[in-house]
């Protein structure tokens, strides 16, 4: 195992396209980092790097004590999941597991027992003779995580490496990799762009935009205090609600929005779209004219609140109010977080 | 969803098929009943009495020396010219797989002598070797090789085998680099991370994967070594020196027309027939399971 560092990395495909502008993070060794981020945004091409399936146009990243820049993938000590898994279409599960250890001379008795091993964790055992045609899609994933398994490497990288799956079987595999982790203690790296993966893999997380990294932190801390509007906009479902408010943003999310009479009214909305979940209501609608106490600007932003199913959803005029403590602030031209 | 016109008429869909059939039957059928019809029959030296005579002109095929050696001579050149264009193309796909920007200027490049005609192709070579002037001829003399197909039966097949696989080149080419295409790159990069080099990964996960486009080029090229090299031998060395490049696609044509043997000669294209039909059950076989890993 091993810490990973990047600092200040940059990526461009031609001369004139950069595509990752100066990322660093130090990321400790055996911690569990999600990159968190929109289509697009760079996600790949920082693990790739890491990985040295892509060349870093700038700065630098260690593994370890090592510098690894110039080093190629297989010299990194790495192992990575891929999205479609990539397995050896024409081995078994049992040649597809071991294809790194022969290439890497270790004994027959010594690979028979890594892979043997891997497969009872992960619950292969019956299935090492098998194509992998032959294997369900959560079958398939769990020989690619046993493929990088087996190799005990200082690194995972994971790309994306559940979103094939159905939504059932993601909630299970992300469980069954929280496990995995708590039991190998690896150091991981794991892009995603669905947020609730995020946020239940995550030790840390960095949110990524546009090739930049515009938050890094723990996720309950990035849910807390967005760094900036992306962020506040990324994270959440739905996203934290940005109103025009003296010249800046106010940012509400909409589970801290609470219906009350016309006189405490803070925010009066008039409600469009109602969606009822079960356990709670969406309601979604325009700020209306200035009217109650804190209505006072922003009229027609759009605002989203998630009410408790007991509250009777209309559309029509609504009027909440929400606790000053929960607000955030944001400045509109630069888009980050004014704290105070 | 099946698409499917559906016709009122009775005869209409008949009718609009028969051109079709009509031409398979004059130009397929027909002449390949004569063929079957003349291998029972004997002719005489001037064509003026036939006689029937059942499986001899077979029967006299298989004792003749001739003929076998014609068999050797067939199964030699296509396991040269399958070979050798296998292996050349696979290899220029390959090296075009891996420059991505120059891939369709290659392609381009590369199909081109598959469009020339089999008899230009052999005069083309033909010219290139030809004894004395031939400017290949001309370089070897330079290294001390003495250069003369129109003597040395194995020169002269070399010569078939380097016209004919440079014909058939482009075509291999074409299905290796399209294969080639569909590998996903996270698999090689997936090597790659398990510490295979590039010559391991080929050989052990990128070949592998090429291997129902091999096969598929394999009994392809058998084929073309069989027949379609018929213009490339006629236009170089015409099955000599001393039927040393007389395939038996050229015998047929050699001993039907210039020797005027009719019999032998329907019955040696009936047994090429049956060499057809065979190969093309083996490929109707394969396509059936597409996938082989
Ligand atoms: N080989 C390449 N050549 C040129 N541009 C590329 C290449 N690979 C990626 N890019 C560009 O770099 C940017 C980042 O791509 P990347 O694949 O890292 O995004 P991502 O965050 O992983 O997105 P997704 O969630 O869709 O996988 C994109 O704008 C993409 O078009
Ligand atoms: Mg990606």
């Amino acid at each position: 195992m091993a810490a990973v560092s990047l600092r200040n990395v940059r990526k461009s495909y031609t001369s004139d396209l950069q595509v990752i502008h100066g990322v660093s993070m130090d990321i400790a060794d055996g911690e569990f980092i999600v990159i968190l981020g929109p289509s697009g945004c760079g996600k790949s091409t920082l693990l790739r790097m890491v990985a040295g399936l892509e060349t870093i146009t700038a700065g630098e990243i260690t593994i370890g004590d090592r510098v690894v820049n110039n080093l190629e993938p297989k010299d990194r000590d790495i192992a990575m999941v891929f999205q479609n898994y990539a397995l050896y279409p024409h081995m078994s599960v049992y040649d597809n597991m071991s294809y790194g250890l022969r290439i890497r001379g270790l004994s027959k008795e010594d690979i028979s027992q890594r892979v043997k091993k891997a497969a009872d964790i992960l619950e292969l055992s019956k299935f090492l003779d098998r194509k992998p045609r032959a294997l369900s899609g959560g079958q398939r994933q769990r020989v690619a995580m046993g493929r990088a398994i087996v190799r005990e490497p200082q690194v995972f990288l994971f790309d994306e490496p559940l979103s094939n799956l159905d939504a059932k079987l993601r909630v299970q595999m992300r469980g069954e990799l929280q496990a995995l982790h708590r039991r190998l203690g690896t150091t991981s790296l794991f892009v995603t762009h669905d947020q609730v993966e995020a946020m239940t893999l995550a030790q840390r997380m960095i949110v990524m935009n546009a090739g930049r990294a515009e938050q890094i932190g723990a996720p309950l801390e990035v849910y807390a205090k967005p760094a900036t509007t992306f962020v506040a906009g990324f994270i959440g479902s739905p996203p934290m609600n940005l109103i025009p408010r003296d010249g800046k943003l106010l940012g509400i999310r909409p589970e801290h929005l609470e219906p009350c009479g016309e006189a405490e009214a803070m925010l009066s909305v008039q409600v469009d779209l109602i969606e009822p979940l079960g356990a709670d209501t969406l309601v979604y609608g325009h700020i209306g004219d200035p009217g109650g106490n804190g209505g006072n600007g922003g009229a027609g932003a759009r605002v989203a609140a998630r009410l408790h199913a007991s509250v009777d959803a209309r559309t029509g005029r609504l009027p909440l109010r929400y606790d000053t403590g929960n607000v955030h602030w944001f400045d509109p031209a630069s888009g980050k977080r004014i704290e105070g | 969803m099946e698409k499917r016109v559906v016709f009122r008429s009775a005869w209409l869909p008949y009718a609009l098929v028969a051109p079709q059939i009509a031409i398979t039957v004059v130009f397929f059928f027909w002449p390949a009943a004569q063929a079957v019809w003349y291998s029972f029959q004997l002719q005489d030296a001037f064509g003026l009495k036939t006689q029937f005579v059942g499986l001899q002109n077979f029967a006299a095929l298989f004792k003749d020396g001739n003929y076998l050696d014609s068999f050797r001579v067939t199964a030699v050149f296509s396991a040269l010219v399958a070979f050798i264009g296998i292996a050349i193309s696979l290899l220029l796909a390959a090296m075009a797989d891996r420059v991505l920007r120059g891939a369709l200027a290659y392609k381009t490049l590369l199909v081109w002598p598959y469009a020339v005609a089999p008899a230009v192709a052999g005069v083309l070579w033909a010219f290139l070797f030809a004894p004395s002037i031939g400017i290949v001829t001309y370089v070897l003399k330079g290294f001390g090789v003495d250069w003369n197909w129109i003597l040395d039966g194995d020169q002269a097949m070399l010569l078939i085998v380097i016209a004919s696989v440079w014909k058939q080149i482009s075509y291999n080419f074409l299905f290796f680099l399209a294969g080639l295409q569909s590998i996903p790159r996270s698999l090689i990069e997936a090597a790659a991370i398990d510490g295979a080099g590039p010559t391991r990964r080929f050989w052990t996960v990128v070949f592998p994967l090429l291997s129902p486009t091999t096969f598929f080029l394999l009994v392809v090229n058998v084929v073309y070594a069989f027949f379609d090299t018929f213009g490339v031998i006629d236009a170089t060395t015409q099955g000599g020196p001393a039927q040393a490049t007389q395939i038996l696609v050229y015998k047929v044509y050699h001993d039907g027309v210039k020797a005027a043997d009719l019999g032998s000669s329907s019955a040696q294209s009936v047994i090429l027939m049956f060499i057809v039909i065979a190969l093309t059950v083996v490929q109707f076989r394969f396509i059936e399971r597409k996938v082989q890993y």
